[in-house]
């Protein structure tokens, strides 16, 4: 059985099926990339699967436990982290409670800590700026700081939804390289939505291309990318 | 000394407005909703404080039993009415108008109902302290003990207040989910639970106002309404958003209004509080301290 | 169109002729209670007109209705105006208080303008207590007298001051939802649903839209003022009691129950209105209570009604014979 299983899954958004009958695996520690145009329905996927909407049909479980019809504060506490779209902090407040939101639910304070620490060293930048306000900082590093956040949570799973939207290249790339890093040194199992195809799977192990809430197809990212009728079609270069 | 005097008149009622301005912020910072109840559930509070000082005889014992009774409504209130409103009344022509429809069914509803149990006559809530103003030389100021009481109290409030929400794990989950409440429910904050704590505190600020201004007026099923238009203007003043913005607005409309019944007179002072939640409408629309965002998209 | 429209102009008259003819049947009781429905059917449609179509609230109608009463008294007893005139006087003055108000409301959304409108309820009765002129808490008596020979004459039998009242309220009535309805069908109509339905929109097809919501707001305080001199002339007087928060308040609660975009609906929430205290009466008799409960239970019954209505009907009780929002 893999970690994650989505099988036969819809979500309607409003009264447009925004995702038909899709269905994907990811196993434990993989990085899997879900690739689409705008509109694709990626962003509608992970909503349902951090339980912020609900979907219509379907299943989704994650380690044989079902992550629908649940709240996203009980989904975090259980693992599941979601970064959503559009660099999640919150800009009135600063860095250091930003973060500190990541932990706030959790006992044991000295993971917390510990956790906090890690992501500091892990995007300096953010430590230079602990008592700025999240509004003052750059897209980079609000992406560095939703991101770092999810983790202060120690999440197994993490959803993250365009980090690259926005970017300038080179800081996508940095984001990227961080994210994978990450999930090799806390084996972390992460689900990568991406318009940015190129970007995302050449550090993703599994692609899976979504076209109008369908599935067009998956597999492993090697062979996406080296499909030439793919690229032309979908991931567009 | 006129003008000092004038000064500290303004002062203790602008300390109630900013009590009432606090406790209509807290409610619209986290549900988007300006609570029209609230002068109901404080004055709500205040007949319980009545009730507690009847029986124990002292006023200070009440005050606790005040508060802890305005936290209690306010919780009830937000937990199962508002709850309810949000879950059921997304669609239909009354949607965007319901939440402050039920507020106002509320403040009917509480009206009433302390209306049967107590009847509409005036009674005395008293302190034991002097409503007599301080004697400095020959001259008495128009400030009394149970003036610097209010002072004292609202000023206590604001501290607590401030503390909590720049200190604790508390006061940032309430601030976060204020500000952003889907982000804050991904980052694990229970946000429908953090809400109700935020209403409990206006709560709890209504009912300091209502114990504390009470002893100097009378108390009656609607006593505290015209509290409930100083404490909005005040609210607007201070741009609706902020918690400094209402403590400031509060202070600014009380001296404001302390100088107008000095040196115009009594008769507009109902005209004033109307003219100048008008003008600062029109000349600052977010308030000497309101956050982003015009009012017309609030 | 036009065939429909003098069709209803008929209607409407038919339905006049039934009400008046039914007023000699009936008691004196029942007389002052439809004069009171009418009224309430005024006052509730001037809320629909700007809640329902125009998207703004108002928890002050109630001190628009007392603009209008006060006006209509005032100029009744110095200019000696006939009352009809007074009338009118009344609601135009509320009119010229709508529109000032409007002008503020324009600029404001939800919060702001409910804040704004509920602090004018609750301070403007006060002035009359701050203005000799006004009458204090006492406030001013208002006797339209009798009415006039030859209509008494007609009907026959004794004509009471209660009948009278019910006629003009009948009329007033009548006419007010004549006139909302064809106003709605109008260009303004047009105007404030396209503003309603899509702010941006509208404005993009050239609709003013800061004007269409004054416009709006006059309209519905002229009626309300209408509204309100028609209430001083049914209690005899006017009085800051008259027009408290609560009258506000139920305004607000009779055009909720109404369904907020349903006109006819506003009868059904004027007659709600009406019913409650005589209801309330016969309860707290029943329950053999004391004078706390009986002077509170009105109250208490219309506010649970409105509570209960924006939890569980936010489109009114009217919703499901309807498929959409006509007119």
């Amino acid at each position: 059985m893999s970690a994650l299983e989505v099988s036969n899954l819809s979500i309607n958004h409003g009264a447009i099926v925004a995702v038909r009958k899709l269905s994907f695996t990811v196993e434990k520690g993989q990085l899997a990339a879900i690739i689409g145009s705008n509109g694709a329905g990626k962003t509608t996927l992970l909503r349902a699967l951090s339980g912020l909407i609900p979907a219509s049909e379907g299943t989704a479980t994650w380690k044989g436990k079902s992550l629908l019809g649940q709240k996203p504060e009980n989904l975090v506490r259980s693992g599941v982290a979601h970064v959503s779209e559009g660099k999640s902090v919150i800009p009135e407040l600063n860095v250091k409670e930003n973060l500190a939101l990541g932990g706030i639910w959790r006992k044991d304070k000295k993971d917390v800590a510990i956790a906090t620490e890690e992501v500091l060293e892990l995007f300096p930048r953010l430590r230079e700026r602990l008592q700025q306000s999240a509004d003052t900082l750059s897209g980079g590093e609000r992406q560095m700081l939703a991101i770092g956040r999810a983790l202060i949570a120690r999440p197994d799973l993490l959803l993250l939804d365009e980090p690259s939207l926005g970017l300038a290249p080179l800081i996508i790339e940095q984001i990227f390289e961080a994210v994978n890093q990450l999930r090799h040194r806390l084996g972390l199992t992460v689900l990568l939505v991406e318009q940015n195809a190129m970007s995302a799977l050449k550090i993703a192990d599994v692609g899976i291309i979504i076209n109008v809430g369908t599935l067009v197809t998956s597999g492993q990212s090697k062979e996406l990318l080296a499909d030439a009728n793919l690229r032309a079609a979908y991931l567009g270069y | 000394m006129l003008f000092i005097d004038t000064l500290l008149i303004g002062l203790s009622s602008g300390a109630i407005y900013a009590l009432m301005a606090l406790a209509l912020v807290l409610v619209w910072r986290s549900t988007r909703v300006v609570n029209f109840a609230q002068a109901g559930q404080a004055i709500l509070s205040t007949y319980l404080g009545y009730e507690v000082m009847n029986m124990t005889h002292n006023y200070w014992v009440s005050i606790p039993f005040a508060i802890l009774g305005g936290a209690a409504i306010a919780a009830f209130v937000d937990g199962v009415i508002m709850r309810a409103l949000v879950k059921r009344s997304h669609k239909g022509s009354v949607s965007e108008i319901a939440p402050v429809i039920a507020t106002l069914g509320l403040l009917g509803l509480i009206r009433s109902l302390t209306g049967m149990i107590w009847g509409n006559a005036y009674l005395q809530y008293t302190s034991p302290l002097s409503g007599k103003g301080y004697m400095i030389g020959q001259h008495t100021i128009p400030f009394s003990p149970q003036n610097l009481i209010i002072v004292i109290g609202a000023l206590l409030v604001m501290g607590v207040f401030a503390a909590i929400f720049k200190f604790t794990n508390l006061g940032l989950a309430l601030r976060a989910a204020s500000f952003q409440p889907e982000i804050s429910r991904l980052a694990g904050i229970r946000v429908d639970r953090i809400r109700t704590i935020g209403w409990a505190f206006a709560g709890a600020a209504g009912a300091v106002a209502g114990a504390l201004v009470t002893p100097t007026t009378y108390l009656s099923p609607n006593s505290l309404d015209l509290l409930l238009v100083s404490g909005f203007v005040a609210a607007v003043i201070g741009g609706l958003d902020s918690l400094i913005g209402a403590v400031l607005g509060g202070l600014l409309l009380g001296v404001g209004f302390a100088f107008i019944l000095q040196y115009i007179g009594t008769s507009v002072t109902f005209s004033a509080a109307f003219i100048i939640l008008i003008l600062v409408l029109f000349m600052r629309p977010r308030g000497i301290l309101g956050s982003k965002g015009g009012r017309r998209d609030a | 169109m036009r065939k429909s429209k003098s069709l209803s102009a008929l209607t409407f008259l038919a339905i006049g002729l039934f009400l008046l003819g039914l007023s000699n049947f009936v008691d004196e009781l029942r007389v002052y209670q439809g004069a009171q429905i009418a009224v309430y059917v005024i006052a509730i449609s001037s809320i629909i007109l700007l809640t329902g179509y125009s998207g703004q609230i108002s928890l002050g109608h109630g001190a628009l209705m007392a603009i209008g009463g006060y006006a209509a008294v005032l100029s009744y007893t110095y200019w000696h105006l006939p009352f009809l005139l007074a009338f009118t006087v009344g609601a135009l003055a509320a009119a010229l208080g709508g529109f000032i108000l409007g002008m503020a409301a324009a600029r404001l959304s939800g919060p702001y303008l409910a804040g704004t409108t509920l602090a004018l309820a609750v301070g403007l009765p006060s002035l009359a207590n701050q203005f000799h002129i006004l009458g204090g808490e006492q406030g001013l008596s208002f006797d339209i007298g009798e009415a006039p020979k030859w209509i008494s004459n007609k009907t026959g039998g004794d004509f009471t001051q209660y009948k009278w009242f019910f006629w003009v309220s009948v009329v007033c009535a009548l006419a007010t939802i004549w006139f909302i309805k064809n106003l709605l069908q109008s260009r303004f109509g047009r105007t404030w649903r396209a503003v309603r339905g899509n702010p941006s929109a509208a404005a993009l097809s050239g609709i003013n839209i800061g004007r269409s919501k004054v416009l709006a707001f006059t309209v519905s305080s002229t009626l309300a003022g209408l509204a309100g001199a028609l209430l001083a002339m049914l209690l005899g007087l006017v009085a800051p009691m008259a027009f408290t928060l609560t009258l506000s308040f139920t305004l607000v609660t009779g055009a909720v129950l109404a369904g907020v975009t349903n006109l006819a609906g506003s009868i059904v929430g004027a007659v709600v209105l009406v019913g409650i205290p005589e209801f309330t009466d016969a309860v707290a008799t029943h329950l053999g209570g004391s004078e706390k409960i009986s002077a509170n239970l009105p109250g208490l019954i219309t506010s649970v009604l409105l509570i209960l209505t924006v939890i569980f009907m936010p489109n009114g009780p009217k919703l499901h014979k309807r498929k959409k929002v006509t007119n």
